[in-house]
């Protein structure tokens, strides 16, 4: 029989690998697509604007798509979001890759150095990621309107449901949730605590839910801005609903 | 009656290896049951810590087939007939068969500042729900050190030099939160407790018998409460012009 420091025969329901793969894969995938889509330079077709796209930022005439303008904040404010970055440490580092498998990687500095150290930072990309949601809702609002009439089509409940989801995503994120009161002590003993006690506890359930908000937000972000191409490209039409 | 086949560590600091044992299944029997049945019908030399044998006391941690887990509260009929292995808590250096030194986790419970009360503020105290009721939480634990022997940083890179673990997070959250205790900790975190080291994968949250969210409530606030102070010039700005007020929020 092998010794105690033996490889460990601990067995999850499903293959340990199973969630790590899926994880670099889709990923991999949304980041790709995220670079393709910026490189398009272009994402509107009256009323719907690309979630890339948006704002629409064009800064003098240098000559770059505008989604590079904006990308970078969604792109960090994921980046450096809790719940990604157990995801990533686990799938693309192996730091571990699942509870109990060893590591091969003896190195290890955590988050006390570079890059990892910037994570720490994740609260200055909320604030920026509030601002482009902010801008969503506008974009969402907009796409319910059509040649300044109000409708519903199948891409105004597209971009309803990713604003949603991208609202959930944003209000449960942990540094959303320490600023609004997690950051208190004494909640009777503060100015407005008892109010910021209520906005802790209703951003709890959100929180505890991060990581479903997370994926569904990451796939509506794409969902809707494959609407918005296959509009632009003639492939599809925007069914009117009521 | 069926019986079920254990594979037990036995040994000690200079080597070991795992012994087969079969004993007899009974209803509800929990894993800590066969191995007493180990020591009383088999081998009374096994060594073994334990205590309330009700998944309060925190003294049987092994790690059954591989997962850190109480033996108390391990139902042998979970495993449906499989062999079952338990091994010691790897984290920490063995003493003899399933028993390890955990007294690395009491030291470094005396570093950590008591609760410390403001000296002109000797009660009594007049709670409130909402001041308190994150703590309860924290108060649950058990001291199992479950969390500790998962905690990569411990386990796989020889942290205890750097982190003081998951276990004393919560307890460091516990005290940071209090409405009434007046010390900061922040800079112990950052520097001796090694909070940067954890990377929040969320493993000791996944063993704890207590369900203690350590991450989401204890781990992630406390890392969001040291970027205030170190990471947040926006916010050093403000205690530069106001002064540093200790608890937060009064």
């Amino acid at each position: 029989m092998a010794d105690q420091t033996a490889s460990h025969s601990y067995a999850p329901e499903y293959p340990w690998w199973l969630q790590p793969i899926a994880t670099v894969v889709i990923l991999s995938a949304f980041a790709l697509y995220s670079i393709w889509v910026a490189f398009q330079a272009r994402g509107y077709v009256a009323p719907y604007l690309s979630p890339f796209y948006s704002p629409p930022v064009r800064v003098g005439a240098i000559p770059i798509s505008p989604a590079w303008w904006v990308v970078w904040v969604p792109a960090g404010f994921r980046a450096t979001c809790y719940y990604y970055r157990k995801a990533y440490y686990r799938s693309f580092f192996r730091d571990p890759v699942s509870c109990m498998i060893g590591e091969s990687r003896r190195r290890y500095a955590g988050e006390t150095a570079f890059p990892f150290i910037l994570n720490n930072l994740h609260r200055f990309l909320l604030y920026l990621a509030i601002i482009v949601l902010a801008f969503l809702w506008r974009d969402t609002v907009a796409a319910f309107f059509f040649d300044g009439r109000f409708g519903v089509h199948l891409g105004s409940l597209v971009f309803l449901v990713n604003v949603v989801l991208l609202s959930g995503y944003t209000v449960g994120c942990h540094a959303f949730r320490h600023m609004v009161g997690g950051n208190l002590d004494c909640y009777s003993c503060a100015r407005g605590g008892r109010v910021r006690y209520r906005l802790w506890q209703w951003v709890n359930p959100f929180n505890h839910q991060h990581a479903p908000w997370a994926w569904a937000s990451l796939f509506s972000v794409a969902a809707a801005d494959v609407y918005v191409r296959l509009l632009m490209a003639g492939v599809i039409s925007d069914p009117k609903l009521f | 009656m069926t019986d079920a086949t254990l594979h037990v560590f036995r040994g000690d600091k200079t080597g070991g290896d795992l012994r087969t044992y079969q004993v007899p299944v009974t209803e509800g029997m929990v894993v800590l049951d066969a191995i007493h049945y180990i020591q009383q019908h088999e081998d009374s030399t096994l060594a073994c810590r334990w205590n309330c044998k009700a998944a309060k006391c925190g003294s049987c941690s092994a790690e059954v087939n591989g997962k850190p887990r109480l033996m108390c509260k391990t139902r042998l009929d979970q495993f449906m007939g499989s062999p079952v292995t338990v091994r010691p808590l790897a984290a920490f250096p063995l003493i003899k068969d399933l028993v390890t030194d955990v007294s690395w986790n009491y030291r470094v419970n005396q570093e950590i500042p008591p609760f410390t009360p403001a000296r002109d503020d000797t009660g009594p105290w007049r709670m409130y729900p909402e001041d308190v009721d994150r703590m309860f939480e924290f108060r649950r634990c058990i001291e199992c050190f479950l969390c500790q022997d998962v905690c990569h940083v411990l386990r796989e890179h020889d942290g205890t030099s750097r982190y003081y673990g998951p276990r004393f997070m919560v307890r460091i959250a516990g005290l940071e939160m209090h409405p009434k205790d007046t010390v900061s900790r922040a800079h112990l975190l950052r520097g001796r407790g090694g909070i940067g080291f954890c990377n929040i994968t969320k493993c000791c949250e996944e063993v704890c018998p207590e369900e203690i969210h350590i991450t989401d409530n204890a781990i992630i606030p406390l890392k969001e409460r040291v970027a205030d102070e170190y990471f947040d010039p926006w916010r050093a700005l403000l205690r530069a012009f106001r002064g540093r007020r200790e608890p937060r929020g009064t």
